[in-house]
């Protein structure tokens, strides 16, 4: 397996996705006493180009490793990350590849990706029911984490309406403190 | 579902309060008289919200002992993970002097946690001297621990920017005494667990995980490892000190010549990394090199400049049971932080466990399942449900253990291949 570095891995993205790619960063930082590199990308791309992106990854990498799917909720839209790593195996040649794509939040939606990577149910499923984000075409969709009996339509990571607010018990005392906080 | 062998198919769920490792999650298990047919995992018993608290209710700095809270016994690669995130993300340096400490605590961890693993997995199969002998060898590390860190289990050292404590020299004579002991003692811990003939029976092909359902199933770890996969956070990325170290990922053919992938090559490989931690330390008390070991000792300053700093951080660090990954997302102005996302091995680890399970018996679910050294959190309880007539029954922690006890019996006694 050919080992490309940061430089060439984005200009592949580039090159695959044409304007469906969004934008990149490369991230390095020297560790320790012999100063080797710590490196990470950061792959921005539209969802229309997502499974696209997934499939070149697993064209650099067979079976690259999903660590996780973050999501941040930035307002009007949800931000996934998918935490890939690539070259594992290699010493100190491991790539921390992170694909970014954003969801407006009327239209939460991502294809699924378990038919290439079946290892990532779990996060998929995750993503579903703290968040909100329909996966589609998920083989499982039940909840992971939360009870079976938790109401419809509230995601305990939404910073918006749709949040978990409601539902906490504020201990007495801290009542005005956490109004406050809310105003 | 269909009948087979002219039996009717029953499903046991095992837990939430499991026999294994005492921790709380349900295994559905569809059972075909003793072969297990299919697997279901349901987790979220013990799901605290603790992503919620550090984007809602804590300061960074509260949230390093928050992190170290998420497990009793990761409670150094969590913080390590979360402060590598944050450093990140502020674009915060650590001296190398406290690169080299916070390596040595988490190999101290790894020591600990996998002679805690060892223990249990003799317990599961009904080995109670060796779960005897294993705890109060592991005793020496805690007592090392105790000696470093001031604290057993959590031992608040990682601070952003450094660690809270540092490591001088007179303190090196008994953290290599320790060590010697491990040495010396290294021998008949493989002995006990590798020529043994009942822990080789119990273990040997049982559980397999083959190379590519892991690497498909994204195991981590020494799970990962045991199935031949080469895949190690220390030895892969430049993180911390052991960028300077050279590690090398252990697979289980450097000592048997071959991978099968079973509980016997989980052991393999776990003992093994007992030895490797035992060496990374000595290697870190030689090559540590002088100087500060935190960058910023006022926290109130750390937190000002967290609280303007804006951008994101991933960390990674290798756990004893494999790769941790903590996201966070820093945004100026804010007092918590934006996203916080924690990824433990176990979680990735447990999509595998339908895999390793299947074809297998209900008396090797103990052992099957402990191998992975799943780290949710306690257990004693599974119903058995009939599906025919809808009646449940109690198995109760005692009577899985009593079965996994009687199979390792009749093995040793020669009654059943």
């Amino acid at each position: 397996m050919e080992i490309l570095s940061p430089e060439e891995i984005v200009e592949r993205f580039e090159a695959a996705l044409g304007s469906s790619f969004i934008d990149s960063k490369i991230y390095q930082r020297e560790v320790a006493v012999k100063k080797n590199l710590f490196q990470a990308i950061r792959i921005y791309i539209k969802r229309e180009a997502f499974r696209q992106a997934v499939d070149l990854i697993c064209k650099l990498q067979e079976y690259p490793h999903l660590s996780i799917i973050s999501s941040s909720d930035l307002g009007d839209s949800v931000e996934l990350i998918y935490h890939f790593t690539m070259y594992y195996g290699h010493h100190l040649k491991e790539l921390s590849l992170g694909l970014c794509v954003s969801l407006p939040k009327d239209d939460l939606k991502i294809p699924t990706i378990t038919d290439i990577i079946p290892g990532a149910i779990f996060t998929e499923r995750e993503t579903r029911e703290m968040m909100g984000v329909e996966v589609v075409g998920i083989p499982d969709n039940r909840r992971l984490f939360l009870p079976q009996d938790f109401p419809e339509g509230v995601y305990p990571w939404r910073k918006d309406e749709t949040g978990p607010e409601d539902m906490l018990r504020v201990l007495p005392g801290r009542q005005q403190k956490w109004q406050q906080a809310k105003e | 579902m269909a009948a087979s062998k002219g039996i009717e198919r029953y499903t046991i769920p095992v837990g939430p309060i499991h026999p294994a490792l005492k921790e709380p999650i349900r295994l559905d298990l569809g059972v075909d008289g003793e072969e297990i047919v299919d697997v279901d995992v349901i987790m979220g018993q013990v799901h605290r919200g603790i992503e919620w608290l550090g984007m809602n209710r804590n300061n960074p700095i509260q949230n390093i002992y928050l992190a170290e809270r998420v497990c009793g016994i990761c409670n150094i690669c969590h913080p390590f993970a979360y402060v590598m995130a944050v450093e990140q993300a502020a674009g915060i340096t650590p001296p190398e002097r406290s690169e080299y400490i916070r390596v040595i605590t988490a190999e101290m961890e790894r020591i600990h946690s996998h002679l805690l693993w060892a223990g249990v997995a003799a317990h599961e199969i009904g080995f109670d001297s060796v779960f005897y002998l294993v705890w109060r060898v592991r005793e020496e590390i805690m007592d090392l621990i105790e000696y470093v860190t001031g604290n057993r289990v959590t031992k608040a050292m990682f601070q952003i920017g450094g660690v809270r404590r540092d490591i001088s020299e007179e303190q090196f004579p008994r953290i290599r005494r320790s060590l010697n002991y491990y040495k010396a003692i290294f021998g008949q811990l493989k002995t006990v667990f590798l020529d043994d003939r009942t822990i080789r029976m119990r273990t040997r092909n049982v559980g397999i995980l083959k190379t590519e359902d892991a690497l498909k199933l994204l195991a981590v770890g020494p799970t990962a490892r045991a199935s031949g996969v080469a895949k190690d956070v220390r030895q892969d990325q430049a993180y911390s000190a052991y960028a300077d170290l050279d590690i090398k990922a252990i697979t289980p053919d450097v000592l048997t010549g071959s991978i099968v992938g079973d509980v016997y090559d989980r052991i393999v490989v776990r003992l093994l990394e007992v030895k490797q931690s035992v060496e990374i330390i000595e290697r870190c008390l030689e090559e540590m090199p002088a100087g500060a070991v935190l960058v910023e000792p006022k926290i109130a300053k750390v937190l000002n400049t967290l609280k303007k700093a804006e951008g994101e951080g991933v960390g990674r660090a290798e756990a004893p049971r494999g790769e941790v990954i903590h996201y966070v997302r820093l945004e100026a102005g804010r007092e918590t932080l934006a996203t916080w996302k924690i990824r433990a091995p176990t979680y990735v680890n447990l999509v595998s466990i339908p895999t390793i399970l299947k074809g297998g018996q209900i008396a090797d679910v103990p052992i099957a399942f402990a191998s992975i050294d799943p780290c949710m959190s306690c257990t004693n309880r599974a119903v058995v449900v009939d599906r025919k007539t809808n009646r449940k029954s109690m198995m109760t922690y005692e009577e899985l253990h009593r079965l996994s006890v009687e199979k390792t019996r009749k093995l040793s006694n020669g009654l059943v291949k």
